[in-house]
């Protein structure tokens, strides 16, 4: 630019002058708002609101039957994705025994387990399942958008999932699930 | 954050890694206690601390990996057309990782699975359509033009024609001088 175009600059270019500032300042503020906000590493299952699909999964154990999607009829039921190598699965035991206790199906799914380890784990644990399927390499966990263990699905008398709970099942969390349940049985 | 499930990452994967075995407590007989040097334990106190360390990290299946997931498919082709969609598709354990890339147990699933749906003559796009119908967008590497994404594919051509208009109303003034 030349001096002359400097001298003459109107009015309305002299904020421009601060619009870098502006813009960087701006920048700062982004950079700080996703620094300091907790990262939520959370996948939801698109699968909410849609039937189940469609498997059928072999015992996990020997005292359990295995698990289809054509079980989840007539009442609604609770869908428990965990495995017996899984530490928070296994925090979430007293709940899954709790919400056994107020009279819930809960069905379950061993994710990657072999039968010794899961009946271990149960034994360790408590056994809140009225079926148990094993799904080895996963593709139950899969069709369903499940992305972890452990997760429970709130599933109603028609097969339609109708809630999922990412992660452990916290005492105050019970209360809450209870509530879905009734919500499906609507 | 919730603590839903362990991060899976493969440094983490304790069936990788061979741990020191926690240092059993000898049973020596006084004159050689008293023989040893105080600082001697040293070592042996400093390896029990690690292996005190490393017991919470035990979370991993024992399970072999499925089918597919560290095989190539036989026929070159298919496997190249299984490739190019595994490098696109996010692992949803490992999050900035693609499935291609990625160690964790689900992530070899999802390649055993995205081999054997090519293999049975599914069309990778398909395959990730059903991926996105259940993890969302997010699980794509491959972004599409939608209502929240177009800005991203609109930025780049209106900044190319604002260069461009700057850019001649510059040339035309100079020219006039």
């Amino acid at each position: 630019m030349s001096d002359k175009s400097q001298n003459a600059m109107p009015a309305s270019a002299k904020w421009a002058l601060w619009l870098p500032l502006g813009l960087f300042a701006l920048f700062v503020v982004l950079v700080l708002v996703g620094l300091l906000r907790p990262a939520d590493r959370e996948v939801a299952s698109g699968m909410v609101g849609k039937p189940l699909p469609a498997f059928a999964l072999p015992p996990a154990v020997a005292d359990r039957p295995g698990l289809a999607n054509t079980d989840f009829t007539g009442k609604p039921r609770l869908l428990n994705v965990f495995a017996s190598w899984c530490i928070p699965c296994a925090v979430e035991a007293p709940q899954l025994a709790q919400l056994k206790a107020a009279g819930v199906e809960i069905e379950g799914i061993a994710i990657r387990d072999k039968t010794e380890d899961v009946t271990a784990f149960l034994a360790r644990n408590g056994n809140p399942f009225a079926r148990l399927g094993k799904d080895d390499v996963s593709a139950v966990q899969l069709a369903l958008g499940s992305s972890g263990v452990p997760e429970t699905f709130v599933v109603d008398g028609k097969g339609v999932i109708r809630y999922q709970h990412i992660g452990d099942i916290r005492p105050e969390q019970v209360p809450m699930l209870l509530e879905k349940l009734k919500e499906a049985a609507e | 954050m919730s603590i839903h499930a362990v991060p899976r990452h493969p440094g983490l994967d304790p069936g990788s890694r061979s741990l020191p075995a926690r240092p059993k407590q000898k049973s020596r007989t006084p004159a050689f206690a008293a023989a040893t040097a105080w600082w001697a334990v040293l070592p042996i106190a400093f390896l029990a601390f690690l292996a005190l360390l490393a017991v919470p990290t035990h979370a991993q299946d024992s399970l072999p990996p499925a089918p597919y997931a560290y095989r190539q498919l036989d026929d070159p082709k298919l496997e190249a057309k299984a490739q190019a969609l595994m490098v696109t598709l996010r692992c949803v354990r490992c999050q900035s990782q693609s499935i291609a890339d990625s160690d964790a147990p689900i992530a070899g699933d999802m390649r055993s699975q995205v081999r054997l749906r090519i293999q049975a003559g599914e069309d990778p796009e398909a395959i990730r359509a059903w991926l996105v119908e259940r993890y969302g967008e997010y699980v794509s590497y491959a972004p599409r033009v939608n209502r929240l994404t177009w800005p991203l594919f609109a930025a780049p051509v209106f900044l190319l024609l604002l260069a461009a208009v700057l850019l001649r109303r510059r040339f035309v003034r100079g020219a006039g001088q």
